[in-house]
């Protein structure tokens, strides 16, 4: 029997290149699997092989969106795959951007099965998976035992055009679609049973989640810019030398809150960057490369802005779950509405 | 962080890299940056054109928060 024919898109780390320091790797195309490819293939047995591996670095993606797309899209055209699998990318952000970016091209211009994996949380999940199946994994490279034989399983079942059943079984992201079937117990025993959980504090699923729409009305704009206190806040880790406050470099666990009083530029040798998802190089030789600490006084000098406001608040967004950065803003928000600051910037590494 | 932000009544605006990514979360006022290592700089350029650079985005943050907007809007860097 022919074995149906893979190509897997990786990042540089998965490619064992190199972390962060590689992330504007080009993209390449090497023969057979490579990195987590192995696991895959194991999981495919005799039914299909990976032809192609191609790694790209994640910066290089991202800030390089349409020549990454093109180029890779020729290398996949090249070898002629029956199917194009990305990642899992976890809750890597950028790289499930990209896994999610590619694997839309490649289905639309290549009009073959695609499939990729990530965590739920990763803004990929969100922006993709009405598009394409992707495979709910754990947010860390610790699931990937969990999900390479799941993807392996939905990619087989899409080569062979074998129906693929509800989300909840085949553990993928819910992508919207809607499976009838017929359940072993009726709905009333199923209501019944789940208020009966649900009173006795027991775990329960929900047979119809509430859709998500989390999205804040714009605040009106400030009138008088040159009047107004104007706070910086950034996720992307920078902190005064030294950390003091010792935030995570990923998953971060609590915000800063410092005093920039008379601090008119920041240096290497008083500020770095505590961040563990992007090359720190640049941040750490001069910090304000991601708080713009320096123009903002200048402004504040020339009248352009009323004022600085005399603290800044910092987090790691790095695998940092949505729910511990939305506890942290919150709390720093009502501490800038306290102090009246009417504007603020915040930066995003 | 930014819905946290504007949820109290401030204006804020997003300066980041992947733009498609503050849409996804739900930034209403949106400025692309120039890389993901350093969104307000640029290493290859010498000191003062970099701090050039970083005053032009800071610029059309500015006027950003300046802006009224009814829903997610993209103030490109001119």
């Amino acid at each position: 029997m022919k074995k149906f024919r893979v190509v897997h898109y990786i990042n540089q780390f998965y490619a064992g290149i190199g972390g962060e320091e590689f992330a504007d790797y080009k993209p390449e195309i090497r023969d057979g699997f490579v990195g987590p490819g192995m696991a895959l293939t194991g999981a495919f047995g005799d039914k299909a092989e990976i032809v192609s591996t191609i790694v790209c670095g994640d910066s290089y993606f991202n800030e390089n969106l349409e020549e990454a797309k093109k180029t890779i899209l020729d290398m996949v055209r090249s070898v002629n795959p029956d199917i194009f699998i990305a990642g899992p990318a976890f809750n890597a952000g950028r790289y499930g951007v990209a896994c999610g970016t590619i694997c839309e091209t490649v289905q639309k211009e290549l009009n073959i099965p695609v499939i990729t994996g990530m965590f739920e949380e990763n803004p990929g999940a969100e922006m993709f998976k009405d598009k394409m199946l992707i495979v709910a994994t754990r947010d860390s490279a610790a699931g990937m035992r969990a999900a390479v034989p799941t993807m392996a399983n939905l990619a087989l079942k899409l080569l062979n055009k074998e129906p693929i059943g509800a989300s909840i079984e085949e553990g993928y992201l819910p992508n919207g679609t809607r499976v009838n079937f017929f359940d072993k117990e009726r709905g009333s025993r199923r209501a019944v049973d789940m208020l009966l959980n649900k009173m006795a504090g027991k775990p329960f699923t929900t047979e119809y989640p509430m859709p998500d729409f989390d999205r804040v009305e714009p605040s009106p704009a400030v009138k008088d810019i040159k009047s107004v206190t104007v706070a910086l806040v950034t996720s992307g880790g920078i902190v005064p030398k030294g950390n003091p406050d010792r935030i995570e470099s990923s998953s971060a666990s609590k915000f800063g809150e410092y005093d920039i009083t008379g601090v008119n530029d920041l240096t290497a040798d008083t500020y770095e960057t505590a961040h563990g998802g992007y090359d720190p190089v640049y941040a750490n030789a001069d910090a304000d490369r991601v708080l713009p600490v320096d123009v903002m006084r200048d402004f504040e000098r020339e009248g352009i802005i009323g004022k600085l406001y005399n603290k800044f608040y910092t987090t790691v967004g790095n695998g940092t779950s949505t729910k511990n950065s939305k506890a942290f803003a919150a709390d720093f928000a009502q501490r800038l509405k306290n102090d009246n600051v009417q504007a603020v910037i915040l930066t995003s590494t | 962080m930014v819905k946290e932000i504007e949820r109290v009544g401030i204006p804020v605006v997003h300066v980041c890299t992947v733009t498609p990514i503050s849409m996804t979360v739900g930034a209403n006022r949106i400025v692309p940056a120039i890389a993901i290592p350093y969104p307000l700089g640029n290493p290859t350029l010498d000191v003062k054109e970099e701090k050039q650079l970083r005053r032009k985005i800071l610029n059309t943050a500015l006027v950003a928060l300046s802006t009224e907007v009814d829903g997610q809007t993209i103030f490109e860097v001119k």
